[in-house]
């Protein structure tokens, strides 16, 4: 549903910081810290949190308590708890700890996919389909990332056509929802709009979200632009937790409360409580004894007022 | 391996911006102003000259301001006779009142500012008047600098929000744009003072000030206190604004919001630029180089995440 503005009514807020935002973290969090901080989540308002990812802890050991996770969260209702499955394995364990909705992440660049997950996009997608494929049985729905949509570390350049077609094998296996991930943050308005108009060709936009990452100031702009184009979805991570691994000491993920105030501001819908979110920020940053990299959490704290 | 000055310009500045867009640095004014920490004269100078080789085309240099309100402009004489005039290049600098701009004139400006409010308690906190006592006061700079025929630039402070009266209305914010316009200044910069504003309401901004100042007039001075800046720039481009503001590294915090960022970061603002294929003549690399410059001399990590991410790729 389109306003006046030709912007959508409403936007649901994919919360990724308690997956992404801590995988992504220096310091390691207690599995109690994870807990309280999905539960503050929980009472936001926000439709969706991504709470763990069923990978082997070797190679994700902040991730290694995923089942004390998935078990010890509160579930409220009405709100997603999707968790990350890379394969089959980690799809069982998922749903025997409990887990109502995965996601599997594939990526738009060849050399991401080998150095990231040790497999070329295909064999990748051979992966996933197991996993869509039980899903379905199951009646679990999935979600589909698509990594490096605006650029690679190793490739630089992307092209549209190869996110539009990634993104295609996604829908057509299964997926609900293909979040696309500027996963180096190095995108602009342009190469967001070109990226858009080659996926649009392919996925219907309602399938569609965007996955923005500031490291170079870029996210709310790129958001703005996906929004202007119909795009209805977006993932953030309170407090902008989790770096980029890429680029040592730079942001990574966009924060939540940003993006909650730009859409505030444009009149747009989320359900979600901006106060209720800077609280659980400053619960998580507290915890990691870090600064926030939200500007309005910065702000807000620092006038102690809240516009 | 990436590197941000090779972002491909492959998308097209069609579907709705400008072709070229004016960027006018703010940093050796508006940033140094707002740090906490002051750099000698020397520094100020250096940082200048920097920026002169970047193809900034336009470098705010300083304030004609007693330095009993605002120390960190006292060497505005020494700065203003002191760094390198490149042809090309404009050095406006601030004049709040007849007295300022003779000094900037005497010591060779050739372009000043003045600075007015679309907020009546922001112009009496700050400089102690009513809005309407302002201008008469800039009338007497008008007059002055149209008998040297020495352009001037006209700043509307609060145009997005009030540190103090909250929300301004749209309506207030034309009506000062228009008659700042009228009295001849040539470029009218809306700036954002508390960077509260959002595309939402830099749009129904722009929307009302367009009915009485002409667009090509009109600049952003967007502040990223909020982390808006970028998606406001966005917006006012879209809208047709071509002049936008910003200063190196993100110089320049808050004063209303302790610690809390100011002025957007010309890296940034030139780095989406780059990505929308709309020309600017701005080097970014020596761009970045100059902020290094000036960070190290502050002793400060750049706000500049463009910054931020390439010195670690």
């Amino acid at each position: 549903e389109l306003q006046a503005s030709g912007l959508p009514e409403y936007i649901k807020i994919v919360e990724v910081g308690p997956r992404d935002g801590l995988q992504n973290e220096k310091v390691i969090v207690p599995t109690d810290i994870k807990i309280e901080l999905i539960n503050q989540l929980s009472k936001t308002g926000l439709p969706a949190i991504e709470v763990t990812s069923f990978v082997s802890s070797k190679w994700v050991p902040q991730m290694a308590d995923h089942k004390e996770v998935m078990r010890g969260i509160e579930r409220h209702p009405g709100v997603q708890y999707p968790v990350l499955t890379p394969n089959l394995q980690g799809f069982h364990s998922a749903i025997a700890a409990g887990a109502t909705e995965v996601s599997v992440f594939g990526a738009a660049s060849e050399s991401f996919s080998k150095m990231n997950i040790n497999c070329s996009i295909e064999e990748s997608i051979e992966k996933f389909e197991e996993v869509t494929k039980s899903a379905r049985n199951m009646n679990i729905p999935v979600r589909g990332y698509v990594s490096c949509a605006l650029g690679c570390p190793y490739e630089g350049n992307v092209v549209p056509d190869k996110v539009a077609e990634v993104s295609k094998r996604l829908y057509s296996m299964g997926c609900y929802e293909i979040s696309l991930g500027d996963t180096i943050g190095v995108g602009t308005p342009g190469s967001m709009k070109k990226m858009l108009e080659a996926v649009m060709k392919e996925i219907p936009l309602s399938a569609l979200a965007v996955h923005c990452h500031d490291t170079y100031g870029q996210a709310l702009a790129n958001i703005l632009t996906a929004i202007q184009m119909g795009v209805a979805v977006v993932d953030s991570s309170v407090a902008g937790l989790g770096g980029c691994p890429y680029a040592k000491g730079a942001t990574g993920n966009v924060a939540t409360e940003d993006v909650i105030y730009m859409l505030n501001g444009l009149g747009i819908n989320t359900g979600v409580n901006l106060y209720a979110v800077m609280e659980a920020g400053n619960f998580i940053c507290t915890a990691l004894n870090k600064k926030t990299n939200s500007k309005v959490a910065q702000a807000s704290f620092s006038i102690g007022t809240i516009n | 391996r990436f590197s941000p000055c090779q972002v491909s310009s492959a998308a097209a500045a069609s579907g709705g911006y400008p072709k070229r867009v004016k960027v006018v640095e703010v940093g050796p004014r508006d940033g140094l102003q707002n740090e906490k920490n002051v750099v000698p004269t020397p520094v100020k100078i250096n940082l200048i000259n920097m920026l002169s080789e970047t193809g900034l085309q336009v470098i705010e240099a300083t304030s004609f301001v007693s330095p009993k309100w605002v120390p960190q402009m006292a060497d505005h004489t020494e700065v203003m006779q002191g760094i390198n005039k490149l042809p090309g290049i404009s050095y406006p600098v601030l004049t709040p009142n007849l007295k300022g701009f003779q000094a900037a004139v005497a010591a060779g400006a050739k372009e000043v500012s003045i600075f007015g409010a679309a907020s009546e308690l922001f112009t009496k906190k700050n400089i102690n008047c009513s809005i309407e006592e302002s201008l008469e006061r800039f009338d007497e700079v008008m007059r002055a600098a149209r008998e040297a025929s020495i352009p001037v630039r006209g700043y509307v402070s609060c145009v997005l929000g009030c540190p103090y009266e909250g929300k301004i209305s749209a309506a207030k914010v034309a009506e000062v744009s228009k008659k700042m316009y009228s009295m001849g200044c040539y470029e009218i910069s809306l700036g954002d003072t508390i960077g509260v504003g959002t595309p939402g309401s830099m749009k129904e901004m722009l929307t009302m000030v367009m009915k009485e100042v002409p667009v090509g007039a009109l600049a952003v001075h967007c502040h990223d206190t909020y982390g808006q800046a970028l998606a406001n720039i966005l917006v006012a481009l879209q809208m047709g604004v071509s002049v936008v503001d910003a200063s190196v590294a993100g110089l320049g915090g808050c004063p209303y919001a302790q610690g809390a960022s100011g002025n957007v970061a010309t890296e940034d603002l030139v780095y989406m630029l780059n990505g929308l294929g709309i020309h600017t003549g701005v080097d970014l690399q020596k761009l970045m180089d100059t902020g290094t410059f000036i960070c190290n001399a502050l002793n400060r990590r750049t706000n500049s995440k463009v910054s931020q991410a390439s010195c670690r790729l």
